[in-house]
C-alpha cells in the first residue's frame, strides 16, 4: 500500500540470481506474484511462478499503431517497457461479478459476500505506473464513496518498481513528470545493470514492509560506483523518450479549443473501439449490467470496464448525448488533459504510451494536442477558462 | 408453472444452413431450463410436435430468397407476437446475398444440371425488409450465450444485454493482445459487433466482421490502415461481403473499394 513517504533506504546491490529468493521471500509471505510474462506476442501481466516466466532477454519496440516483440542482446529480466495490459486489470478487475440474488418464497435473497480479495505481489511496476496507481487511488479510495473491491487488493498489495532504464518508442513520462525514476509509492525499486560479465541489481526500500523483505536477501552496500551506474542509465533513459508533449496551459488550451477544426480530422480516424481507454491506466470508467436467467429465480449484477468512445456511455433518456466520433474522442482528451484536473486535481496522463502503441490506427495523443496548440487563435490571457 | 400458461415458442427456417437454430440445441446446460420456461411449439430441428399458432415468441432463421418465402415470412410475422431474427441471414441477408452483386441465373446455370427448375429472387434480403423485426440478434452463428440472454430478457420482461458497441471491447475485457497492433494481422473488430468474446483474436487471427457492423463503424478508416499493412482493393471487398455482406455499412465500404 502507497504509505506516505518513507526515508529511503541506503541502496543495496543483489546479484541476478537473488532475485529468485525475492519471489520465494515474498510466496512464502502469501502473495500471488503477478508481473511480466510473454503472452500472444507481447509482454502481458498475469501470474508468475517463478524468474523463469519472465521475459529474460525480451524487448518491445513501440511506435503508434505497432508492437513487436523483440530478442536483445543480453539476459535482461525487465528490459522491455509497458506492454497491452496495465496493473488496473488486478486491482480493479476488467469484469467483477458484484452479487447475486435468488428468489425464495417470493423473497428476494442476497448470496454470501464473494470470495476474500486476493493479495498480489506486482512485480515491475514502472514509474509512471506508480503515479497511475496513485491516480486511481484518489479516484476509489478518496471522497465520500469508495470502492470496497479495489480498496481491499490495494491494501494488500506488494509494489516491486522497477526503474527504467530503457525507454519506448511512444513514452513520454518525462513530459509529464511521472518518470522514468520511482521516487515513491513502492515498497521495493530496483535498477537492473548489465555491465560487461556482472548482472546485477540496485535496490531501495521504500516501507517497512519492503525494508523487511529486502533484510532477506543476501546483498551488499552498493557501491558509489553502482549507485552511479544506475543513475546514469536512468538519466540516459530521460533523454530518449519516444514522445513528447507540452503540457505547459494545456488545461486552457483544451478548454478553449472545444471548437477547433482538429477534432473533425481525428474523427476522421477514429475507430471509437475503445482501446485506448481500456489500456490506459488511469481510465476508471464501469458500467453494471443486471441480468436473470431463464426461471427468473436467479439474478446477478456484473459490473465491467466501460470507455466513453461507446454510444451507450453517454446514454441518457432518450438517447445517446455523443453520438459523434467527435464528441467521443474530445471527451477523452479532454478529460484526460484537463477535465481530470477539475475532478482530481491532477492530469489523467502519465505518459506511458499505452494509447497510442494500442490504437489500431496510431492515433497519439501527443500529436492531437501539437496540432491543437498549432491552431489555436485565442487571446490566452481573456479566455483562460480556470480562473472563474 | 402449468404448462398452459407458458409462452409459446417458435423456430422458422428460411434460407440459411441451420447453423443457428443448431445454437440452441447446442445450449445444453440451459435446454432444460428453455424447455422447462416456454413451450416448443413448433422447432422442426428439434421436434416433430407441431402445435397451431399464435406464438408468443418466434426465433427466425434465414433470409428471404424465394417468393415462396416472401410470403411465408407474412404469416408468421402475422402468428407471433414477438419475432427475433437469428444471425446474420436474417439480419443482413447472409453469405447469399453475394447474390446482390451478381447476376444470380450465372450461379444456377453454373451450380444446377438442370437450372430451369431453380425458382429463386434476385436478391437476398434479411427478414426485417419484409416485415417488422422485434429484435435482432448478430452473429454467423449466434452465440449461444446471447441467445439464452435474448430468451431469459424475453421471459422476465426485460431488455437483452447485447451491447452494439466493438469486438474490440470484448478482446481488450479477456485481455487479449491486439493481433492488429502486436502482429500485423488485419482484424475487423474495430468496425464489428461485440457479441462473440471476441473468438478470433483469442486464438491469434484477425476477426472477420461474422457479427456484421457495430454501431458507428468508421469502416474508411479502418479500409485505409488495411491498406497501409498491404491488403489490397480485391481483398478488402472480399473482407466487406461475406456473411454481412448485404449490412448497409459493409456493402457500401466493399462497393468503395471496387470503384476505385
Ligand atoms: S492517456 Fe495514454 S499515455 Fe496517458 S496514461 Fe493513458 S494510456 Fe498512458
Ligand atoms: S477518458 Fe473516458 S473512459 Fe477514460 S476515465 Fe475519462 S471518461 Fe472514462
Ligand atoms: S483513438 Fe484509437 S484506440 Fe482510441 S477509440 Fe479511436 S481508434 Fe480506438
Ligand atoms: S485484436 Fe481485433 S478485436 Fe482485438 S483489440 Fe485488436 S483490433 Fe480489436
Ligand atoms: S471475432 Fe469476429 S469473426 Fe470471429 S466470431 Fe467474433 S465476430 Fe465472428
Amino acid at each position: 500500500m502507497l504509505e506516505p513517504v518513507v526515508e529511503i533506504e541506503q541502496q543495496v546491490t543483489f546479484k541476478q540470481e537473488q532475485l529468485q529468493t525475492l519471489f520465494t521471500v515474498l510466496q512464502k509471505r502469501d502473495y500471488q506474484l503477478v508481473g511480466p510474462t510473454i503472452r500472444d506476442g507481447a509482454i502481458a501481466y498475469d501470474e508468475l511462478n517463478s524468474t523463469a516466466d519472465l521475459p529474460v532477454g525480451w524487448t518491445d519496440e513501440q511506435d503508434a499503431g505497432r508492437y513487436r516483440l523483440a530478442s536483445r542482446k543480453d539476459a535482461a529480466y525487465f528490459g522491455y517497457v509497458v506492454g497491452p495490459h496495465s496493473w488496473k486489470k488486478f486491482l480493479y478487475p476488467p469484469v467483477l461479478s458484484l452479487w447475486k440474488a435468488n428468489l425464495q418464497k417470493g423473497e428476494v435473497v442476497v448470496a454470501p459476500e464473494a470470495a476474500e480479495a486476493p493479495k498480489y505481489a506486482l512485480i515491475g511496476v514502472r514509474s509512471c505506473e506508480l503515479h497511475a496507481i496513485a491516480i486511481q487511488d484518489k479516484i476509489f479510495l478518496q471522497g465520500e464513496y469508495t470502492d470496497p473491491v479495489y480498496k481491499a487488493r490495494r491494501e494488500k498489495a506488494f509494489i516491486v518498481a522497477v526503474n527504467c532504464v530503457t525507454t519506448g518508442g511512444t513514452c513520454f513520462c518525462v513530459s509529464m513528470k511521472t518518470g522514468p525514476k520511482a521516487t515513491c509509492g513502492f515498497d521495493l525499486a530496483l535498477t537492473e545493470v548489465i555491465d560487461g560479465q556482472r548482472h546485477y541489481f540496485v535496490a531501495e526500500s521504500g516501507s517497512v514492509l519492503g525494508a523487511e523483505v529486502l533484510a532477506e536477501i543476501t546483498k551488499q552496500q552498493a557501491t558509489a560506483e553502482e549507485q552511479q551506474d544506475a543513475k546514469d542509465l536512468m538519466e540516459k533513459a530521460a533523454k530518449k523518450m519516444g514522445r513528447q508533449l507540452d503540457t505547459t496551459g494545456i488545461y486552457e488550451l483544451l478548454y478553449r479549443n472545444v471548437e477547433c477544426a482538429r477534432w473533425e480530422n481525428v474523427a476522421g480516424r477514429c475507430l471509437t473501439c475503445t482501446n485506448c481507454t481500456m489500456v490506459c491506466p488511469t481510465c476508471f470508467c464501469m458500467t453494471v449490467v443486471d441480468t436473470t436467467d431463464l426461471t427468473g429465480q436467479n439474478a446477478e449484477r456484473t459490473r465491467h470496464w466501460d470507455s466513453c468512445f461507446t454510444l451507450d456511455f453517454s446514454y441518457i433518456h432518450g438517447g445517446s448525448i455523443r453520438n459523434s466520433p467527435k464528441s467521443r474522442y474530445r471527451q477523452w482528451m479532454t478529460h484526460k488533459l484537463a477535465a481530470w484536473q477539475d475532478q482530481f486535481g491532477t492530469s489523467g496522463c502519465v505518459g506511458c504510451g499505452r494509447c497510442i502503441t494500442w490504437c489500431p490506427v496510431g492515433i497519439d495523443i501527443t500529436e492531437e494536442a501539437r496540432a491543437i496548440r498549432a491552431g489555436d487563435k485565442s487571446d490566452k490571457a481573456t479566455m483562460a477558462i480556470k480562473e472563474h | 408453472m402449468p404448462t398452459n400458461t407458458k409462452p409459446k415458442l417458435a423456430v422458422w427456417k428460411f434460407a440459411s444452413c441451420d447453423g443457428c437454430q443448431l445454437s440452441l440445441l447446442d445450449c445444453e446446460d440451459e435446454l432444460l431450463a428453455v424447455a422447462g420456461a416456454v413451450e416448443i411449439a413448433n422447432f422442426p430441428e428439434a421436434t416433430r410436435a407441431l402445435t397451431k399458432g399464435p406464438y408468443d415468441l418466434s426465433l427466425v432463421e434465414g433470409s428471404i430468397t424465394t417468393s415462396h418465402d416472401a410470403e411465408r415470412i407474412q404469416k408468421v410475422r402475422k402468428m407471433s407476437k414477438y419475432l427475433i431474427t437469428i444471425g446474420a441471414c436474417a439480419t443482413a441477408g447472409g453469405i447469399q446475398a453475394l447474390r446482390n452483386f451478381a447476376n444470380v441465373t450465372d450461379y444456377t446455370n453454373y451450380v444446377y444440371a438442370s437450372p430451369q427448375y431453380i425458382e429463386t429472387l434476385h436478391k437476398s434480403t434479411p427478414i426485417g425488409y419484409h416485415v417488422h423485426v422485434d429484435f435482432e440478434l448478430r452473429g454467423c452463428p449466434i452465440n449461444k450465450m446471447q441467445l439464452v440472454e435474448v430468451l431469459s430478457a424475453f421471459l422476465n420482461g426485460r431488455k437483452p444485454n447485447t451491447p452494439a458497441y466493438g469486438v474490440c471491447v470484448e478482446c481488450k475485457l479477456k485481455g487479449t493482445s491486439c493481433v492488429m497492433v502486436a502482429q500485423g494481422t488485419p482484424c475487423m473488430g474495430p468496425v464489428t459487433h461485440a457479441g462473440c468474446g471476441a473468438i478470433c483474436p483469442t486464438f491469434d487471427r484477425g476477426c472477420y466482421g461474422c457479427f456484421g457492423p457495430k454501431e458507428t463503424a468508421n469502416t474508411i478508416s479502418l479500409s485505409e490502415q488495411f491498406h497501409k499493412s498491404g491488403v489490397t482493393d480485391e481483398q478488402l471487398i472480399r473482407a466487406y461481403r461475406s456473411f454481412n455482406a448485404g449490412s448497409d455499412t459493409f456493402r457500401k465500404e466493399g462497393d468503395a473499394h471496387e470503384r476505385q
